[in-house]
């Protein structure tokens, strides 16, 4: 964080009385910390998109091609023919306000224009007027207006302004999906050149290398076996690891940042440990070594590109089947569009568990297991030996992680380990939790330093509930399956609620792992003693 | 891109100041780019210890080594590469290495 970031109390000085005007006549306005750069031409030539150039969103012009306004109508034109939903979600939203309060943006920020509902209508209002009747006959009274560059503009702040966390779907009596309203307008603003760093660099580098971070095969070889010295320093344990093995029977992703970031790391050697203590016949990838998608924050198309290589590297290693990491976004491709986009993957087997014989049914048809259903299963069948009181430095709360938690519905299976793993954990309050969790403020491409303001705004009500359990049960440790959440929640925490610190879940279960032949370990992965209380 | 004067040159740099031409990376040009950086100027010898060992990775494997790589090889706690480059490692002293920012869920 820099010197000059707010401070919390000026952040907090809210005000949701809507302006005066209405909203068609309040520009955007592009406040310092509150947007997306734009991104590098060079990635987005890499990528062969439609219009490369260099402009930022604070310019006036934005150096759009001549015929734009023609473009985005005939890409919506397209859309809304190729995706039922987008014209249903155009069509039926009733302005009952049921999202208007549960979006975290507009918690933290009282800007109207982040009320799903305003955020929906800001699209919805240009597709009245280009293909209605009534908005065509009536304009701005049948709530209808032109598509203009001002618009343009608008969308560009707005719908990257919006995490796609699809809490606010929750609560929609017809269902309505923003996030898929979001994608939407991200990708009709893609058609004119309109990107956003932080999403297309990843991307970028994912198609080069595999992984958003761009590492290399040689230097991801590199990594690992520095991984294993590591956990044999831990632990006594030299842990076996491959990559690119043929013949192993499961493909192990992960997101990239497990195996480069802080704190991920450490759960990046919880994997290396778990398996090994399960004897698990597995190999890493270095071409399939990114679980996240960053395509998936762009178009469809993008998506279907950067997640092709799982399937493929599975099929060149002929193995049964594969098994994820902890990923958010990852699982909202993987459950919901996978198998549609690049299955089906009748090369693979339903998932089987080695270990216990259990058989993955819900994964029968991506043929991809997540690993908290994984170790779940271990644990319930009694294959793991555990000692909770190794994290007995931690009184931890649990963030449930948008998409396991809104896309697939992993709930139960994180709590079950969290329970096996440590004896002291505590609950967020009902109504930031499970299917009703706050979004880390950050995910969908908005993580990144000039974006700060807005990302410690969104993320206001999710530190608002880790502050109850840490003032109510003295919480010092936030874990979570996300390695977006790994990346962004400590800077969060550490604006809004100094003290609690942040954990991917394997990191937690590779402390209390107890593991044949290892030596006493007198700290935890990070180091710290384990008598000694935590900071 | 914009550009910026570093060590008497004209170099591009990104939004937040990373250059974007890494061949005109030089000890000068890290001086210059430290001066908003680092916690001293000019940059001490564990400063000048881990760029020079960012640099390195960099040039051999094309990227930013892990952050646990880069505290556990030079024996400095995370903390302290905080309290020296008060930006962290990726977005500090990467920067101060030439290295393009790293990207994605970091």
């Amino acid at each position: 964080m820099t010197d000059t970031t707010k401070k919390p109390e000026e952040l907090l000085k809210l005000d949701y009385t809507p302006p005066k005007k209405g909203w068609m006549e309040t520009p955007v306005d592009f406040k310092k910390g509150t947007y997306c750069y734009s991104a590098p031409q060079k990635h987005q030539e890499y990528l062969g998109l439609p219009y490369p150039r260099q402009w930022q969103p604070f310019d006036a012009d934005w150096k759009l091609p001549e015929n734009w306004k023609q473009i985005i109508l005939e890409g919506m034109n397209d859309r809304l023919k190729k995706y039922r939903s987008f014209r249903l979600y155009m069509d039926i939203c009733v302005r009952c306000g049921a999202c208007a309060d549960k979006c975290h943006f507009f918690i933290g920020t009282g800007d109207p224009k982040n009320m799903p509902v305003l955020r929906a209508e800001l699209l919805r209002s240009v597709y009245r007027k280009y293909f209605t009747l009534g908005g065509k006959l009536f304009g701005k009274v049948g709530g209808a207006r032109e598509l203009t560059e001002d618009v343009l503009k608008e969308w560009y702040y707005y719908f990257y302004q919006c995490t796609e966390c699809r809490r606010c779907s929750v609560f929609c009596p017809y269902g309505i999906d923003t996030c898929e309203i979001t994608m939407m307008a991200r990708d009709l603003l893609s058609l004119v050149g309109c990107n956003v760093g932080w999403v297309i660099e990843p991307a970028s580098n994912c198609f080069r290398t595999g992984n958003h971070l761009g590492v290399p095969p040689h230097a991801f070889k590199d990594t690992l076996d520095f991984a294993i010295d590591e956990v044999e320093d831990l632990t006594g344990v030299k842990v076996e690891a491959s990559v690119n093995r043929k013949g192993a029977e499961l493909l192990f992703i992960t997101p990239s940042a497990d195996y480069f970031a802080s704190p991920h790391w450490y759960t990046f050697l919880g994997y290396l440990m778990l398996f090994h203590e399960i004897g698990l016949d597995y190999t890493w990838s270095a071409y399939a070594s990114e679980g996240g998608n960053f395509g998936l924050f762009h178009s469809a198309e993008m998506m279907k590109r950067l997640n092709a290589k799982m399937y493929a590297e599975a099929k060149r290693l002929g193995v049964k089947w594969i098994l994820g990491g902890e990923c958010g976004h990852m699982w909202r491709v993987v459950h919901q569009y996978m198998n549609t986009i690049n299955g089906p993957a009748d090369f693979l087997e339903e998932p089987v568990s080695p270990i216990t014989g259990t058989k993955f049914e819900n994964a029968k048809a991506t043929k991809m297991v997540h690993i908290c259903e994984f170790t779940a299963d271990l644990i319930k069948n009694n294959k793991l030996k555990l000692d909770p009181s190794r994290n007995d430095h931690w009184k931890m709360t649990f963030h449930d992680s948008c998409n396991p938690a809104r896309a697939m519905g992993l709930f139960e299976e994180p709590r079950y380990i969290i329970k096996n793993v440590c004896n002291n954990f505590y609950e967020m309050p009902e109504n930031t939790i499970k299917e009703y969790t706050f979004c880390c403020g950050s995910g969908a491409g908005l993580g990144s330093d000039e974006n700060l303001e807005m990302r410690l705004r969104g993320g206001l009500p999710r530190a608002n509930a880790v502050k109850y359990v840490k003032e109510k049960h003295g919480v010092n440790l936030l874990t979570c399956i996300c390695a977006i959440d790994r990346a962004v929640l400590p800077t969060l925490l550490q604006y809004w609620v100094p003290g609690v610190e942040v954990s991917g879940l394997h990191e937690l279960v590779g402390n209390a792992l107890v593991m044949k032949g290892e030596k006493e370990r007198t700290t935890d992965m990070r180091g710290t003693p384990r008598k000694q209380e935590a900071k | 891109m914009p550009k910026t004067k570093l060590a008497g040159m004209e170099i591009e740099i990104d939004e937040d100041g990373f250059i974007q031409e890494p061949d005109k990376w030089s000890k000068e040009v890290a001086e210059d780019l430290a001066k908003e950086e680092s916690s001293v100027h000019p940059m001490s010898e564990d400063h000048w210890r881990l760029v020079n060992y960012i640099r390195d990775y960099y040039i051999k494997f094309g990227v930013a080594p892990p952050v646990r790589m880069l505290c556990k090889q030079n024996k400095f706690e995370l903390k302290y590469v905080y309290e020296m480059f008060p930006k962290g490692p990726a977005a500090g002293a990467c920067k101060v290495a030439g290295l393009p920012k790293p990207t994605g869920c970091v």
